[in-house]
């Protein structure tokens, strides 16, 4: 079985994030980036299921050169091949964009399963899964905590409000893995040396058949027109507690007409 | 928050990406398997064998050879891991060099092609823990004074004398002991000698104050018999362990920076939020700012001393006394950064919910371990001199 994984790599989750001087992009300095940690799911999972039973792994990303840096990190956990797809020079994309960008880079391969997690940390948008699989025309299965495979099918597991789901699904499919779908390795140093050797296919977007003129910039369906930061958090008011009915009762006065909470 | 490195000066460009991609692979495992329980392990006095299979799973023992699938590291990044290591914990790092570059170093470069392939890979894969036996209880800075002999009896050699300071020593499953072939003249060998070998004991130190997450024993050979072919064939003299010395002190000057970076780093953090006097942060101190002025400072020297030794290294140009240089300032940077943080600190300076005195302890080891600082400053003096003065010659 040939595995496709995609991959977002987005700023750590941990990252301070800063608004841009136009007011609406990310101040991309500092920013300490990674792989998403919901395609990190979906990029083990697919080296598991090779390691059973053998095929492939190639991951693909749509974005620029510091990408590679996230792809040579899946090439040290395992993965055989790495497609950038070279977002320089290219206004904003959306997500459909991106999802066309990945398709076409899909379809110049061979492949059983296609992953991506269910969603990237940056911009939290989930659709990226449905769009995928609507643009190579595939079925797909989304917040998979749980696979089985059988011939030319797969069973998944999802958790929906309350149950467990199980589906089965024809292959080839789409699957969008969801936190819980396994734990994901460490690389070595020796998949590091050996990724060394790896190439990263760079390619524009018309090599993989998408026009990117025309669904970049304003021609962008849904563009970030602004971007703001959740307003800073007051400074915290301490009660002091030398005579604790007192202090209950300033605590709930400063509820009730301050906080406004009672 | 992941540990965002310490790098003043913008080295990090002076690394390759694979060397970067090893230095962040080591710096993540250290945040989330180390970090979360090596404040306990340290308290409780606690080695913890249970990341040995992770650290084997990651590849980190034995990885500059390139033989018996291991990965084959130049030695820049093999610096990069020690030094990720300690930034963790000294005993950690120390674990990982005396595995790689004690054990697996000496069987690799000095043994037989059997000796190589029955422990370079068990010890790579973490299978086995491997200890070094140089120093004895009355011979530190002077081991070719060693006590402990091996003498040829039919097809065995037997050893007796004792070792001590031998971290690894009770967990490890083969010790690699240098004693004097025949007696107290012959020339120094390695030996192997496996666990459960009758007449080999391994009594721990008890009540260490300092690297308590590590473990710290004494070998005792009391007529121990071992197979003739378990001498390391490749080497005779006292040349055999220093050059292994060599190799690990190497590591040590690495190891020393991520200790340094670690206290600094929860300095600054501190020094930053401590608010003390109208409510400002200690950080705008005079006094702070002048400590972590120093310790940044002393951290980028020593991280542009270890870079060149380990390009000097990989060129093979690399001498003892360049390491004995190295090895001394930076352990010596690490304690003076570990005693200013604490000093930063205050109170929270000596409580383990801070890293600072567990890496102020751990260095007061480092820094006589591996060659005592003083004994370091006295190979430089004799390399720019030309005169040892630690062994004078006689009246």
């Amino acid at each position: 079985m040939n595995h496709v994984v995609c991959i977002a790599y987005v700023p750590d989750t941990e990252t301070k994030i800063k608004i841009g001087s136009d007011g609406k992009s990310i101040d991309e300095a500092d920013v300490k980036w990674i792989v998403s940690p919901y395609d990190e799911f979906a990029l083990e999972e697919a080296i598991k299921a090779k390691e059973a039973k053998g095929g492939t792994v190639t991951v693909v990303t749509y974005g620029p050169a510091r990408a590679d840096v996230g792809l040579r990190e899946c090439l040290a956990r395992g993965a055989d091949e790495a497609i950038r797809i070279a977002s320089e020079g290219i206004a904003d994309v959306d997500s459909l964009g991106v999802a066309q960008m990945l398709a076409g880079a899909i379809k110049t391969l061979k492949y059983d399963v296609v992953w991506l997690g269910n969603k990237g940390v940056g911009t939290d948008a989930q659709v990226m899964v449905p769009m995928v699989a609507e643009f190579l025309d595939l079925p797909h299965v989304n917040l998979v905590t749980k696979i089985e495979w059988k011939a030319g099918a797969v069973t998944a597991w999802r958790e929906i409000e309350g149950a467990k789901e199980v589906v089965e699904c024809p292959l080839p499919a789409v699957i969008g893995a969801q936190k819980g779908l396994n734990e994901p390795r460490y690389a070595s140093l020796k998949g590091i040396m050996a990724a060394k050797k790896k190439q990263i296919a760079v390619k524009k977007p018309a090599e993989v058949g998408v026009d990117a003129a025309a669904m970049s910039g304003d021609k962008s369906p849904v563009r970030w027109t602004k971007l703001e930061l959740p307003p800073a958090r007051q400074a915290v008011k301490l009660v002091p507690a030398d005579d604790p009915a007192k202090a209950a009762e300033e605590l709930l006065r400063l509820l009730r007409d301050e906080a406004k909470v009672l | 928050m992941g540990f965002p490195g310490v790098d003043f000066l913008g080295l990090d460009d002076m690394f390759s990406d694979d060397e970067r991609a090893v230095r962040d692979l080591v710096r993540d495992f250290v945040d989330a398997e180390i970090l979360p329980i090596i404040e306990d392990c340290a308290y409780e006095g606690r080695f913890p064998r249970e990341l040995v299979p992770k650290m084997a799973a990651l590849n980190l023992f034995g990885s500059t050879i390139a033989e018996y699938g291991l990965p084959g590291l130049n030695n820049v990044a093999y610096g990069l891991i020690m030094q990720e290591l300690e930034r963790g914990d000294s005993g950690l790092r120390s674990f990982v060099s005396v595995q790689s570059s004690l054990v697996m170093y000496p069987i690799y470069t000095y043994g037989s092609k059997e000796q190589k392939d029955t422990f370079i890979p068990a010890l790579g894969k973490g299978e086995k823990i491997g200890c070094f036996g140089l120093t004895e209880p009355d011979f530190g800075s002077n081991p070719g004074g060693m006590r402990t002999v091996a003498k040829k009896d039919g097809d065995s050699w037997v050893l007796n004398g004792a070792k001590s300071w031998i971290t690894n020593g009770s967990i490890a499953d083969v010790a690699v002991v240098w004693a004097k072939e025949g007696g107290p003249d012959g020339p120094v060998r390695g030996f192997l000698v496996e666990r459960g070998t009758p007449g080999f004991s391994s009594p721990e130190h008890r009540m260490k104050m300092s690297l308590r997450a590590s473990v710290t024993s004494q070998l005792v050979f009391e007529d121990c018999r071992i197979p003739l072919s378990n001498v390391l064939p490749g080497v005779s003299g006292l040349k055999g362990p220093l050059s292994c010395l060599t190799q690990a002190r190497y590591g040590i000057s690495w190891g020393a920076i991520g200790s340094a970076m670690a206290t600094y780093h929860c300095a600054l953090d501190y020094a930053k939020s401590r608010k003390q006097f109208r409510d400002r942060p200690i950080a705008s101190h005079q006094l702070v700012q002048e400590k972590l002025a120093f310790m940044i400072t002393e951290i980028t020297k020593a991280q542009l001393l270890s870079l060149r030794l380990g390009r000097q290294k990989d060129a093979g140009k690399l001498l003892p006394e360049h390491v004995s240089m190295a090895k001394r300032n930076n352990v010596w940077v690490a304690r003076e950064c570990a005693r200013m943080a604490r000093e930063i600190l205050g109170a929270n300076g000596i409580v383990g919910e801070y890293p600072v005195f567990r890496h102020m302890a751990n260095i007061e080891s480092v820094f006589t371990y591996e060659g005592t600082h003083d004994i370091h400053t006295l190979v430089l003096g004799q390399a720019v001199t030309g005169i040892p003065s630690y062994n004078p010659p006689q009246e």
